[in-house]
């Protein structure tokens, strides 16, 4: 995976795959202290240390169609290529936490790619979750809840062409914003 | 930030949704289903599910169901994608492209037809 929103649109995966109900996904990018900083935190079923051990290992995956599991192990690495580290927090029945951060101006640093497709995507395609996404660069801000959009559309799909159309420009325009200001 | 829209905007969007949906009667569901696992998005999934997303905004393709799912166990042919009609037999695709994908959706989804190039036999 060449984009690091590819990276969180699979580790979000995760987190549904844990039966999570919410899910948190944070973006930050900070010019000052050059770093880039990502997390995914899920109130899913948790992980134990031994099981944490395990999923940074790349011969390890918790599916059982498929014997190999290299999502998150490639993502370590490529944070630690760029002075940076990949850690996992999780308690079982309580929920997962993971932090990526990378060294921001790093020249193997890949690049963020699509968020606005990643969260869109997440969006739509889990309607039953609840979203809190934040993309923050330096003092620019776009943070998008779903809640309230649920309640407005009170049982009208997401996948209507109206509503995708809503959707698409809020969150592509939100992203805009906060990527290339002016 | 006026670019932004508002919760206003949605009323309106979901209004129109409404009186779309109620103009279609039932014709048979649809239900498309994209595997998002780690392999298929690594394959290229993202891109296979936005251009199923855009075609259904730009072509007004209404009462279509859209859902993912995990890896199936068939990573060497992803990005896959799953169509069903109505009580028909579900048809599952490989190696879907974006282009494929838009293919998909006007040849099977709206016109019944299933693309046969891209069908894995099951």
């Amino acid at each position: 995976m060449r984009e690091l929103s590819l990276h969180l649109l699979d580790i979000a995966e995760n987190s549904i795959a844990a039966s999570a109900s919410e899910v948190r996904i944070t973006v930050l990018e900070n010019s000052e202290t050059d770093l880039l900083q990502m997390s995914v935190q899920d109130n899913g079923k948790g992980m134990d240390a031994e099981t944490i051990a395990r999923v940074i290992d790349p011969f390890y995956t918790s599916r059982t169609t498929r014997k190999v599991g290299l999502g998150i192990p490639l993502l370590k690495e490529a944070a630690e290529a760029c002075n940076g580290f990949l850690k996992i927090d999780s308690t079982p029945g309580k929920g997962t936490l993971l932090t990526v951060q990378f060294q921001r101006s790093n020249i193997d640093r890949m690049p963020l790619g699509n968020l606005a497709d990643t969260f869109l995507q997440l969006l739509i395609m889990n309607p039953t979750i609840h979203w809190i996404f934040t993309y923050r660069v330096d003092d620019r801000e776009f943070a998008l809840d779903n809640d309230q959009i649920m309640q407005t559309l009170d049982g009208i799909p997401l996948t209507e062409p109206p509503i995708l159309n809503y959707l698409r420009e809020l969150v592509e325009t939100g992203i805009r914003e906060v990527a290339n200001p002016g | 930030m006026s670019t932004i829209k508002s919760l206003e905007d949605l009323k309106k969007a979901r209004e129109e949704a409404l009186q779309k949906r109620e103009m279609k009667t039932a014709a048979g569901t649809a239900q498309v289903v994209v595997a998002m696992g780690t392999c298929g998005i690594a394959a290229g999934a993202r891109d296979t599910m936005k251009a199923i997303l855009d075609t259904i905004e730009k072509e007004s393709l209404n009462g279509i169901i859209v859902t993912q799912t995990g890896c199936i166990g068939l990573c060497e042919k992803e990005p896959i994608v799953m169509v069903t009609i109505g009580d028909q037999p579900k048809v599952t695709y490989g190696k879907v492209n974006p282009e494929v994908a838009k293919k998909i959706l006007n040849e099977h989804v709206v016109n019944g037809k299933p693309v046969a190039d891209h069908v894995i036999p099951m």
